[in-house]
């Protein structure tokens, strides 16, 4: 029965990923694979075909993979399986943790999240730039092209903040680099 | 328009947006709910979004959901929650199933395949930006400057060498290690305190 199938696979993906989609991809292609529903190839594509489509990767994905397997109710069935999850364990946490959370132990904890999370944001954006300008990949020479787009987004930044008196809004900025990207490559 | 209505609609459609334009997952979409919720609605203080950025990341599941779902809750109970997750998904669900249905070598357009190059790079950008932006609202103390310099440091080496360290492992450990310190001074306060 594809449609149960596809409900409980993708509950699994919901209920066991942390911390975001790249961490989430093991789980999703082993529980893809293990149905037999996609070859590895296939896979690979529609996670590539997920993240250059906007929306959550996982979202997207399972929309993806639902709808290959049984049209429409399957892409139904899949993205709610992924997304419900999420949604009760935030509603539980706000509801049950809300006072817990201003013990001060729970405070304790959080102190040392907070900057843990800091981190990880700044390596994850470091390393996605470096590696989009110097690809590691054997054989690869270093990317002019992302080089100086990089280099033309991050000097816009200041450029605009100076003129318009804010902060560029991140939206603005993608579409900024989509038509970029466009005229460069 | 009653105002719990106008609330709801503007729940609804500002999670649209976020969920329309937000490229390359969960940190770069961090950077786009900060901007809608802290910055131009005031829905929540920049304070309020660290939270909401780390209980998003310690809890299963799509970080933009677990985001949509809190603020949504937060601002207008239950029904917001659904309008704000519906919101995020729903265009989503929209473009994945048109690809699927009739674009069958979506990728393969020179045009889209130039364009995801140049989202790519704006994405690694907002990234980098929403964790300096962070770094500056961080407590200037020594606990919380080492513990985000580790971090920054194992994560980095994990990515380069691809060792697949989990950032929850990262999370766990700064956690617990953070709970320790508290606990260690405050029994060191209370010796100190019988001392005198």
């Amino acid at each position: 029965m594809i449609y149960l199938e596809l409900l409980l696979g993708f509950l699994k993906v919901g209920s066991f990923t942390f911390g975001g989609a790249y961490s989430a991809i093991p789980l999703i292609r082993d529980v893809v694979l293990s149905y037999g529903w996609l070859s590895d190839a296939e896979l690979s594509y529609m996670i590539a075909v997920s993240e250059s489509t906007p929306g959550p990767i996982m979202v997207n994905l399972a929309t993806y993979v639902g709808s290959s397997q049984a049209g429409f109710l399957g892409a139904v069935l899949a993205t709610l399986a992924v997304v419900l999850p999420s949604f009760f364990v935030i509603l539980l946490v706000m509801n049950l943790l809300g006072s817990i959370l201003k013990s001060r132990y729970a405070q304790a904890v959080l102190q040392g999240l907070k900057p843990c999370m800091i981190g990880i944001i700044l390596a994850t954006g470091l390393y996605m730039t470096l590696h989009n300008c110097f690809p590691l990949v054997q054989g690869a020479n270093v990317d002019f092209r992302a080089l100086l787009m990089t280099a033309v987004l991050t000097a816009c930044i200041p450029i605009y903040r100076y003129l318009k008196k804010e902060k560029p809004s991140p939206i603005l900025l993608i579409i900024a680099s989509a038509v970029l990207g466009i005229i460069i490559y | 328009m009653p105002k719990q209505q106008l609330i709801l609609s503007e729940l609804f459609f500002s999670f649209m947006k976020v969920g329309l334009f937000t490229f390359g997952g969960g940190y770069a979409m961090i950077s786009v709910i900060t901007d809608t919720c802290v910055e131009k609605k005031q829905w929540l203080t920049q304070d309020e979004m660290m939270d909401l950025t780390v209980v998003a990341e310690s809890t299963p599941g799509p970080i933009a959901i677990n985001c949509a779902t809190y603020v949504g809750y937060k601002i207008a109970g239950m029904t917001g929650a659904v309008l704000a997750t519906l919101g995020i998904v729903l265009p989503s669900f929209v473009i994945l199933y048109i690809i699927s249905m009739f674009l069958e070598h979506f990728l393969e357009y020179p045009v889209i395949a130039a364009a995801c190059r140049g989202i790519k790079i704006g994405v690694s950008l907002l990234i980098l930006d929403a964790g300096l932006m962070m770094l500056k609202k961080m407590k200037k103390k020594p606990q919380p400057r080492i513990i985000a310099g580790c971090a920054f440091i194992i994560m980095l080496l994990s990515n380069i060498f691809s060792l697949r360290i989990s950032s929850v492992v990262l999370m766990l450990a700064a956690g617990i290690i953070s709970l320790f310190v508290f606990a260690v001074k405050r029994v060191l306060a209370q010796r100190g305190g019988e001392g005198q």
